[in-house]
Order: C-alpha cells, then structure tokens, then sequence
C-alpha cells in the first residue's frame, strides 16, 4: 500500500458559474521515501494538491491519505498535530518571521512541543548546522541572502524531524546556483530517508526527484520514474 | 522557543500597536482609579465635616406634649409633665452594634431659672462631652471643670451683664461664671450652661435628663442604623438623626458618583473599542504568519493564546502604571474639589490597586477575545495565498 494516497481527488473554489476547478480528479500514490515532483504550468493546480496533502486545504471530493488514515477525516486539531508531527513546509516566499533571528525561526515549530529551553535551542542549531548556517544562528533573516533565507525555511521544516517534507517552489526565488544548493540540500535530506514532495516548474530540478507528477489544467497528465 | 516569546517578540516588533493598546486601557484604568477615588475621598472629607459638625444624633423623651425648639429641632417636651431620660439609661447605648462609631454621647437637662431680672433656659451639660459635640463653640474665660460654674451664651451674659470671672445666684446657689460664649448664632447664645449635676441639682432633676445628643462617626456607619440601634435599647425615648444639613451634600456627592461610574463606563468603553479595533488591525496584519504557524502545526488554541498573551501582557501594563496614574491625578485634582482638605490624603489601596490590575487584564482580554478567534478562524491555505 502507498504511504500517501491521492484519490479522485478534486478541488474547486467558489460556486455556481464562477466555479474554478483547481485538481480535477487526481489519483496517484507516494511510496515512503520517494521524491517526488510535481510539475506544471503556473495554475495547473500544483500548488493546491502539495497544500491539500499537507492538510491545509480540504478537497472538494476525493480521498487523501497518510499510511491508509484519511488526512481530512479528522478534526482541525487532529490534522493540526498531523502537520506537526508528520510534515515540514518549505515555501518559496520563504516566509521567516523578520523580527526573530535565524535559531528563533527555526525553534518556531518546537514552540507548541513540550521540550526544555536548552533542548529546543540545540535542536535548532543542529537543524541550522545541517544547511550550513549555525555560525549565523543569531542573525536576523534579513541579514542574510535569500540563498541562505531558503535554507534557513528548510532547517525549519527539519527541526522537528518529520517524515515528511513539502516544498513549494523552494528555488522559485533564487538563482541558479542557490537553487542547485537548495537542491542538493532536498536530496541529501531525501537519502536519509524523509519523503520530499516538491512543486516546480523547473525541469532541471525535476530532475533531482525519483518520480515527476504533470498536471495541466488539474489534471494529472503524467508520471514518470527516474532512471 | 515558546508562545510566550513568540508575543513577547511580536509585541517588541509592533511597539506602536503595543502603545495604543496600552494607551487605550491606561486611559480607562487611570481614569476611573481617578474618579473613584476623587468620589471616595470626597466621601471621607464630607464625613470629616461631619464629624466636624458635631452631633449627629438626638435622643429625646418619647412625650405627646406641646415641645420647645432647640437649634430648630424639635425637643421632646420639657414641660413639667413631661417624661423624662433616666441618665443611666444612656449607658446603654455602649452596648449597641455600632458603638464603636459613638465618639460621644452628650446629656443634658433643661429647665427654666431666673437670672437677676431675667428667666432663662438653663442647661446642664458634660462639658468634656460638648467639646466633640460642639466643636464651634469658643469660650472667653474657661470651660467649667467644677460644680457650681457655668459658662453664659453671650446673649444671656449681654442681656444680664454678667461677665467671666462674676458669681451670680440661681434658684439660690450661687455660681462662679467662668467663661462667656461667643456668639454661635444658635439658641446656645441665651444659655446659661453648667455641669450636668449642677443643674440636675438646681432644676431638682437628680439621674434625669432632657435630652441627649450622640456624635456618631459616620464613616462606615450609616447613621439611620445607629439610629435604630439606639431606639432598640431606649424604648422610652425617641431617637432622631439630625441630617438635613448632611442630606444635601451627601447628595451631591451621591450624583457626582453615578456620574463618576457614568463617565468610567464610557472611558473604559472607549478602551475596549480602542483594544478591539487595534488587535483586529493587528490579526489582519498578521494573516501570512498565522498562516504559517498554522501551517507548522500550531492548534487554533495555540493562536488564541499567542493573541491573548500579548493583550494580557498589555493590560497588566496598563492595570498597574493606569492604577498610580489614576492616583497620582487624583491628587493634583482632589485640593480643588475638597478645599484643600484631601491633598496629600490619597494612599495606596492594595485592594483598589489589585482591583484595577484585574479589571485591565479582564478587559483588555475581552476587548480581545474576538480578534483572538477570528485570527483562529484564518483559513491557513487562505493565509498563505495571500503572498
């Protein structure tokens, strides 16, 4: 059985003739460890599937599943303990809260996890340590590149060591040589065994994934296994 | 890393949101410690005067007769078949609820005499007692401290020419007048005053009295309580509270207190709306990242309580500077309502002062509360669209 489960699964937003139909009737599996791209223009609905796998955004229709438990037949807090404890984001605006520095960012998740002080700011360093910006640790986000930003957002996602990783875009914002490092950095994460789910439209860096979704107009219109 | 820093942190980020909520609750809190303690120590400088004023309370045989009028109260009768007090029965009056507020009890006994020429209403006092009763007196001379003295109402000693320092007979007991009343303007001034058993003894009244008057301390003590209180352990006699002359002013203070609690609901309703409306602009402001502590996994409680425990942090804040502030105007402002009495008496309450602590944390929670769920309510996919 597949670890995450996308079944007719089906997204609209608004009603009567101003329907939008974001995912329509999407079905596919993720193995655990995979790493997986989505891939398509901008409004295929990629970015609507990697948040409804997450648990933020309930489908219209259709099933999505964890390990055979079904993601939105929970409550809000259930789901809420869900993305806590199963999921780690990665978004391509980065979104670091400014006023907070690097380490601060990183032990946001911890904030609602019952773990000493001292624990809470080891396990940030050695989140920050694990993209290259310990050293960094007290600076504010914005006085870092958005390269670093980037990798800051991805030590956040790991702090609480989830299985599971969700990045949206995460090179959207960067050149390519920051890219390719943010790349290397998903890659690296996926070998240790954390199943990375990735949205681009970057074919270069689809390349890094071991699966490529295609949807069009939100429909899955291929997928593809990397040699 | 807790929800505690994450406010702390966003109240430091937002300092001038942080200001005008502070400023809000600051203003509600100050301003009514203000008023109510402006009320309170008005209250405390009327019930000075109060006590100022002398008695307060009469005590009067119970008697159907035609009465004389003293000081324009009306006395029991003091016609010769009139009812009389026993003085002992006074003791009474130790032993009620309240006697702790008696600060005196003064008896007296009444009875006409002739003083050369002249008849005149000779009263028996406890003269120790008449120096809480009738604050206002000032004798030229001295008070009488023997029997067989007397002090004269400065019309009784114009009227007869008697002067401190004469002996005059009375009913055949001669007198040493140790001191002249000046003028008070009430019936005091056609007296000729001597110490209760003097006159007892002259006016052939052994263990009896006319009337008697209380000095109650009327802060804390409701006078008609007292009153009742008394009546209870004197049935023979008929208990009056003298407080035409209080009624006004404690009126006035009484419309000046609702206006007080008027003025405060209002200002304090002004705070909450300033509270509301600045931690809504405060959640708008914030929808990406609640969306994203959302999206880390935070409960819908986790964001309430982030919310809650910035504008609690405010508003004890507010409780405790708005409590001094109050205070602190309170003294600037009391010398112009009191006439100068109440400056400087304006103390710290511990209870008052832990009452304004509450009463901010309570509104400015309230008056945040909605924000609080509305910010919980964000729809964390929505939140992050909205880049």
């Amino acid at each position: 059985m597949d670890y995450m489960n996308a079944e007719n699964v089906t997204k609209q937003y608004g009603s009567g003739e101003a329907t939008v139909t974001a995912v329509d009737d999407v079905s596919f599996g993720i193995n655990k460890g995979e790493f997986v791209a989505i891939m398509g223009e901008s409004g295929s609905g990629k970015s609507t599937l990697l948040s409804m796998l997450g648990g933020l955004n309930s489908p219209t229709s259709g099933r999505l599943s964890l390990d055979g438990v079904d993601i939105y037949a929970r409550t809000s807090d259930e789901r809420a303990d869900f993305r806590k404890t199963s999921i780690g984001f990665v978004f391509q605006s980065f979104h670091l809260l400014p006023y907070l520095t690097l380490a601060e960012n990183v032990m946001l998740p911890l904030a609602i996890v019952n773990m000493g002080k001292k624990e809470k700011l080891s396990a940030a360093i050695d989140a920050l340590a694990r993209v290259g910006l310990q050293a960094k640790a007290s600076r504010l986000p914005n006085q870092i590149s958005g390269g670093e930003q980037e990798r800051v957002a991805i030590a956040r996602a790991i702090v609480n060591r989830p299985p599971i990783i969700l990045a949206d875009e995460p090179t959207g914002n960067l050149d390519t040589r920051t890219g390719t490092e943010v790349m290397r950095l998903l890659s690296a994460l996926n070998h240790e065994g954390i199943t990375v789910i990735m949205v681009t439209h970057s074919n270069d860096y689809a390349r890094c994934a071991t699966r490529l979704i295609r949807l069009s107009d939100g429909h899955l219109v291929g997928e593809e296994t990397a040699n | 890393m807790t929800l505690k820093n994450i406010a702390i942190s966003n109240l430091r980020r937002r300092k001038a949101r942080a200001l005008f909520v502070l400023a809000g609750l600051l203003i509600g809190v100050s301003t009514v410690i203000g008023l109510l303690s402006l009320v309170q120590e008005m209250k405390n400088d009327i019930n000075h005067k109060l006590e100022m004023y002398g008695a307060n309370i009469l005590i009067v045989p119970k008697t159907e007769n035609l009465s004389l009028t003293y000081g324009g109260l009306s006395l029991g009768g003091v016609s010769f078949d009139m009812t009389e007090i026993r003085q002992d029965e006074l003791d009474k009056i130790k032993a009620i609820k309240n006697a702790a507020n008696v600060a005196a009890v003064g008896p007296m006994v009444l009875g006409p005499v002739t003083l050369g020429d002249h008849r005149v209403l000779m009263a028996g006092v406890d003269f120790r007692a008449a120096e809480i009763l009738r604050p206002w007196w000032v004798v030229n001379g001295k008070i009488p401290v023997e029997e067989n003295s007397a002090v004269l109402g400065a019309d009784a000693s114009k009227i007869s020419g008697v002067k401190a320092g004469d002996r005059v007979k009375i009913q055949g007991r001669e007198l040493l007048v140790t001191g002249i009343l000046e003028p008070t303007g009430s019936q005091d001034d056609g007296l000729v005053f001597t110490p209760l058993a003097t006159a007892q003894s002259i006016l052939r009244k052994r263990d009896r009295v006319s009337m008697a008057e209380v000095a109650a301390l009327c802060t804390g003590c409701p006078i008609p309580e007292m009153v009742s209180q008394i009546s209870e352990v004197l049935p023979s006699a008929n208990v009056m509270a003298i407080q035409q002359v209080v009624k006004g002013r404690m009126e006035t203070i009484g419309h000046f207190q609702n206006f007080s609690y008027g003025v405060s609901a209002l200002v304090l309703l002004v705070g909450c709306l300033m509270v509301f409306v600045t931690m809504m602009g405060s959640v708008r402001e914030r929808t990406v990242e609640i969306g994203i502590f959302r999206a880390m996994g935070f409960r819908k409680s986790h964001v309430i309580r982030i919310v809650l425990l910035e504008a609690g942090m405010i508003a004890a804040v507010a409780g405790i500077v708005g409590y001094f502030a109050g205070l602190g105007a309170t003294r600037v402002l009391l010398p112009l309502f009191t006439e100068g009495h109440g400056h400087g008496a304006v103390s710290f309450d511990p209870l008052m002062a832990g009452s304004a602590f509450l009463a901010s944390i309570i509104l400015g929670l309230s008056a945040s509360l909605y924000p609080a769920l509305m910010a919980s309510r964000l729809d964390p996919n929505e939140a992050l669209r909205a880049l």
